[in-house]
């Protein structure tokens, strides 16, 4: 009985003890944090992409709380609804930021775009890369070893077996970045989601010269610039035989498309064209 | 016991199909293409333009910047353009073609056979006329040989090391170069040794080259300070950090040049075409490649232009075989696959070998099974295993720590490992990660 109770008793002042050590070790080493951090990472997704440039959510919390406004700063996964919450949360007003939506900028089908070699070195596109140009003749091209996919954590980046290129699922993609900086060729690019989801752009990447670039693959861009005299709105560029279609100037008029001499131009979730008298002989 | 390097090592079949075949001529093509850059370091500026009539020896390419080398035209006749054009890795790179016409040598090139033993010009001479051939080590890592012979500020040299190990399987141009043109090479040698000032040379050569080993040390005995050494037979003892091993018992630390040790090394090949260059006045344009393989009908040592189709000199050795899986530029072991056998002869072009299918196939991976043969056979010391997995998730501080840096690509990890592991792939890839890390670190401003 007695043991017990000395136990008891030396254990209680041990931790009394204890307790008071900690309450002004507490007080001595308080670290402020401003509450809001909490706050703001409550609403952000969690999911931690790095999407928005900072370390995880909590550090995007953090900036966010730390800035003085809101420009430049933008959660891709949480969009335009989450950034006002957190506006709300702060008492600013939230920068609009367009939604964005990755799009690959390789057309080069295994049906248009032959085989000139085999590689049976490391299924990664970054090692395929540091060791050759790729298996067909455009030295530009998606390599089509998924090196995309495998860094997605949304499951948005799928490789068609079919055509041997990723497709990106628009619904799941949140424009979070880790494909454009995953690709080897930079054949990823964040774009402006477009109204109803729509968007033109040039799929290729190629700056060959048309003879070259066409010769490896059909779809590829020769950069003959036709694109560019169609396009009223002087959204697009022709440089080093590419060509750029700027997606803040673009007004989606889809004038440029069949113009293109080599199908380069694609647009995405268009209403299919009317049939018009003209637009057999655009084609040809 | 014969020297050699002291960790790891491998050797693999030896396979010198064209050992003892005499280095032939190769027919002039008839058009060529050379490349601006094909020397490490920044390419040349070409010098010429489309329409222009050039000569055997003519400057086409301009040096740019300290570490790059000057690139000369390898046939007479007019230049077609200046153009990107496909190279064998199957990018495209600045590339002068010209359409051969007869084949005129530029004046001032000593075209005799007529040995000249005598070195007349003076230490900084000699490295200007080097620089001005462009002539590049010839071992296949293209290092301006020049900047070599410059040691910088603060470091000795002692000892000048040639490197006429040949280790790689199959290849035999060195070794041919050394049958047939051993006066010039020891000639080569004395030049090397009056540029950088010390008076003493060592030539290392494998043990498996027994007649050229006679053959250079009766030679070597008539001047003074040259030593042949025969080294035991083990790969990569033609990486220099190895030679200086083998030859020196001096170990390169680990991020250093191997001037640290004194030694300054140069390719049996370089020192050749430094006899060429300071002799002869002849530039770097031509070259022993070794065509070989098991299913080709007539592996040789050709005596090649640079820019001349390697389709070309195939088809001299007998054309491609049906059961071709893979061409590699360079030896089995640190050469790499063509995608295109229509790009040129380069200057580190060493030679061609041509596998057959079933032999170039890779075997499919499995998980590692952590028998450490990989770290066992590594001539730096290096942990392949470990370095493959933290290239692969990326883990690039890891991969510094543990001297990523350090590896010299030789393969001898992938060779080995019984489960087929891609371990160089990734482990070049975490090398180029890391290296870009620390250029940009030596760039960024202090704070």
């Amino acid at each position: 009985m007695n043991l017990i109770l000395i136990a008891l008793i030396t254990l209680g002042v041990i931790g009394a003890i204890g307790a008071v050590i900690l309450f002004f070790v507490a007080q001595k080493f308080y670290v402020y944090e401003d509450p809001r951090i909490a706050q703001v990472d409550e609403v952000l997704p969690q999911a931690n992409c790095g999407g928005c440039g900072f370390p995880g959510c909590k550090g995007f919390a953090d900036a966010c709380v730390k800035a003085e406004t809101m420009d430049g700063l933008n959660c891709p996964v949480g969009g335009s609804d989450c950034m006002n919450q957190i506006a709300t949360i702060l008492g600013r007003t939230a920068v609009a930021a367009d939604p964005k939506i990755a799009v690959l900028r390789c057309n080069g089908t295994c049906a248009d775009r032959p085989k000139t070699s085999q590689y049976d070195g490391a299924k990664s596109c970054a090692v395929a890369a540091s060791t050759f140009a790729g298996e067909t003749g455009c030295s530009y091209g998606c390599l089509g070893m998924a090196d995309c996919c495998v860094v997605c954590d949304f499951d948005a980046i799928h490789m068609n077996p079919e055509t041997g290129l990723p497709e990106i699922d628009q619904e799941k993609c949140t424009a979070c970045g880790a494909c454009v900086t995953a690709c080897p060729k930079f054949l990823i690019q964040l774009r402006k989601k477009g109204k109803a989801n729509r968007r033109i752009f040039v799929s290729c990447m190629s700056k060959d010269k048309g003879a070259v670039a066409k010769k490896a693959c059909s779809n590829a861009c020769i950069g003959c610039s036709k694109c560019f005299k169609e396009c009223p709105f002087e959204a697009i560029t022709v440089a080093n035989n590419l060509a750029y279609i700027d997606d803040n100037k673009c007004r989606l008029c889809r004038k440029c498309v069949p113009v293109c001499p080599t199908n380069a131009i694609w647009e995405l979730n268009f209403p299919p064209k009317k049939e018009k008298p003209e637009a057999p002989k655009a084609e040809a | 016991m014969l020297k050699t390097f002291r960790l790891g090592g491998i050797h693999p079949a030896e396979n010198k199909l064209s050992a003892n075949k005499k280095i032939e001529t190769l027919e002039l093509p008839k058009q060529v293409a050379i490349p601006l850059g094909q020397h490490i370091g920044a390419p040349a500026q070409a010098v010429v333009k489309k329409g222009d009539a050039v000569k055997v020896g003519t400057l086409i390419g301009q040096a740019s910047g300290f570490i790059s080398a000057n690139i000369h035209s390898s046939v007479s006749g007019i230049v077609a353009k200046i153009d990107e054009v496909t190279d064998a890795s199957g990018n495209r790179r600045p590339t002068v073609v010209i359409d051969v016409q007869g084949d005129e040598w530029e004046e001032g090139i000593d075209r005799s056979e007529t040995l000249i033993t005598e070195i007349t010009l003076d230490p900084k001479e000699i490295v200007e006329r080097v620089k001005n051939c462009g002539v590049v080590g010839l071992g296949g890592a293209t290092f301006p040989a020049h900047v070599k012979l410059m040691p910088p500020p603060g470091s000795k040299a002692e000892v000048v090391i040639i490197n006429a190990v040949e280790c790689e399987p199959y290849l035999t141009s060195d070794h041919q170069l050394m049958l047939e043109k051993a006066e010039e090479i020891v000639i080569g040698v004395q030049i090397l040794m009056k540029a950088v000032q010390v008076n003493r040379a060592i030539i290392g050569i494998e043990n498996n080259k027994k007649d050229a080993i006679t053959l250079l040390s009766s030679i070597a005995a008539k001047y003074s300070g040259i030593e042949v050494v025969a080294l035991k037979v083990q790969y990569p003892q033609g990486g220099e950090k190895q030679l200086i091993d083998a030859v020196l018992k001096r170990q390169v630390p680990s991020g250093a040049l191997p001037i640290s040790t004194g030694a300054i090394i140069q390719n049996v090949g370089s020192a050749f075409a430094v006899y060429e260059a300071v002799q002869k006045n002849k530039p770097l344009f031509e070259r022993v490649v070794t065509v070989t393989g098991k299913s080709l009908s007539n592996p040789s040592n050709f005596l090649a232009r640079v820019g001349t189709p390697i389709k070309q000199l195939i088809e001299a050795a007998g054309g491609v075989p049906e059961d071709t899986g893979k061409i590699v530029s360079g030896g089995p072991m640190m050469g790499k696959a063509m995608p295109n056998i229509d790009s040129a002869v380069v200057k580190g072009c060493s030679g061609i070998l041509i596998m057959k299918d079933f032999e170039s196939r890779r075997k499919e991976m499995t998980d590692c099974i952590r028998c450490a043969k990989c770290v066992s056979v590594c001539p730096m010391g290096l942990t392949p295993s470990y370095l493959m997995r933290v290239s692969e998730l990326n883990m690039l501080e890891e991969a510094e720590a543990d001297r990523i840096m350090d590896c010299i690509e030789c393969g001898s990890c992938s060779y080995i490992c019984p489960a087929n592991r891609t371990l160089l792939d990734y482990i070049r890839l975490g090398k180029g990660k890391v290296g870009a890390i620390l250029r940009a670190r030596a760039t960024a401003p202090k704070n």
